[in-house]
């Protein structure tokens, strides 16, 4: 446990204002009931997602850079991205410019057409919601707040794709003991357990769902979440934990789907983490949006005396 | 045995063949790969990492596609799998674990299935394709 992340530059992404609200109302919620400050960076623009980066991998990186050139003219040394997509794309400017002279070229070049002081690497470092409460709160400081624990809740955590990967972005893995793994991550495990859940070992943890092809193949997709949920619930799982917008949202649109193209009823719920952790710091489940999920869990919830 | 019949079977069942099955399991995941490597022209390696050929075809897979990296910790879940049936063939838990591995095995062919016919499959997980093609970069040299 540390001061460090105490207060955080807060970078919501676009899904945040969108599909992801709930994920964006439940880390602010989450935050406020830990005493963490997140402070949103102003004028944020998109991290470049994966359509400006398929089509121009530099003009990502400057996108991303501009955030981060933001957070360090607003003081801080460490933005807090909750998004998977987010956080993979910043970690990659980080990497990129401090790595790739062309980025840093281009960045530099772009930064000056559009009149903003460019992005120095090295100053400003991404971490993930995972971290910030990891590292800030720690399990034994989660443990003492928690007034409602999901005790009984069984919980297999998704962490998807792009947390762990590709694993040179990310430095601060896999460092043995303390530190997140790329092959086996287990923050979102370790948070939750402090919260009283029952993790199951849930062995998909990082498979791809096939969020990139969501809409432009989404049988491959839909099966692909199908095993994904169909496996959650073959471990013992009541609730699948995400921590990413894109998952969730995948995640609960392909069990719908799943159900009316192939048939195929699933009963396992999806939450974010933020909700569940929430939820068990006594927020109730309104308050940490879990009526603007898709997956109904209310029932699920009551009978486990949470919300 | 057939993925969905190992799935149904009872825990007897798989119980009394879990060394086999396990077996089974394995194979079926290098047929997964060996298919990917066949469907691009290449032949499919018999060496081995860390004693599994079935990793050793995922290095092989990834070699110049790194969004194939998106399945490596399937594959590394099927041999977890494969180990704990091949090294408790006895534990209460062999069906169970027979079954999970099962599920990894059909997640991996339907991901390989799905980059088949999809290529940019697992792109957007090991947002590679920009990092690391020479092309990817040419590109944009032209266009930024």
């Amino acid at each position: 446990m540390s001061d460090k992340h105490k207060q955080v530059a807060y970078y919501p992404g676009c899904a945040l204002e969108g599909t992801g609200h709930a994920y964006n109302r439940s880390t602010k919620e989450v935050g406020k009931a830990l005493g963490l400050d997140l402070v949103e960076l102003k004028n944020w623009n998109c991290c470049g997602a994966m359509e400006v980066k398929n089509i121009d991998p530099k003009l990502q990186t400057y996108l991303s850079a501009r955030n981060l050139s933001i957070a360090d003219a607003m003081g801080f040394d460490t933005v807090m991205a909750p998004c998977n997509g987010c956080y993979h794309n910043l970690k990659k400017a980080e990497y990129d410019l401090a790595k790739d002279p062309p980025s840093r070229e281009v960045t530099d070049r772009l930064s000056r057409k559009a009149g903003h002081a460019t992005y120095e690497a090295g100053k400003v470092t991404t971490i993930h919601a995972l971290d910030w409460i990891k590292e800030s709160v720690g399990e034994q400081g989660l443990k003492a707040r928690v007034k409602n624990s999901l005790k009984g809740l069984k919980v297999a955590n998704y962490y998807g794709c792009m947390y762990t990967r590709p694993r040179h972005i990310f430095p601060e893995k896999d460092k043995g003991p303390g530190s997140e793994s790329t092959s086996k991550p287990h923050f979102m495990d370790d948070l939750l357990a402090a919260a009283g859940a029952e993790n199951v070992e849930y062995p998909l943890k990082t498979a791809c769902c096939g969020g990139a092809h969501t809409l432009s193949d989404s049988d491959t997709s839909t099966k692909l979440v199908l095993n994904l949920l169909t496996t959650a619930e073959a471990c013992g799982a009541d609730v699948i934990a995400t921590e990413c917008p894109t998952c969730h949202t995948g995640l609960e649109m392909h069990q719908v789907r799943a159900e009316k193209v192939f048939g195929r009823k699933t009963s396992v719920k999806i939450l974010y983490f933020t909700q569940l952790l929430g939820m068990a710091l006594g927020l109730s489940a309104r308050r940490v949006g879990v009526q603007e999920n898709f997956s109904d869990s209310t029932g699920l919830l009551r009978a486990r005396g949470l919300g | 045995m057939r993925l969905d019949g190992m799935l149904a079977a009872s825990d007897a069942a798989l119980s009394a063949a879990a060394a086999p099955l396990a077996e089974e399991l394995l194979q079926l995941g290098e047929t997964i790969l060996e298919t990917w490597l066949a469907a691009h022209g290449e032949i499919a390696t018999d060496r081995k990492v860390e004693t599994f050929r079935l990793l050793a075809l995922h290095r092989q897979g990834a070699r110049g596609d790194a969004s194939f990296n998106a399945c490596r910790e399937t594959c590394r879940e099927l041999v977890y799998h494969y180990n704990l049936v091949r090294l408790e063939p006895g534990h209460a838990e062999v069906a169970r674990r027979l079954r999970l591995g099962a599920m990894v095995a059909r997640h991996l062919m339907l991901f390989i299935g799905g980059k088949l016919e999809v290529a940019g499959l697992g792109d957007f997980c090991c947002a590679s394709r920009p990092l690391r093609q020479l092309d990817a970069s040419m590109q944009t040299n032209e266009t930024v």
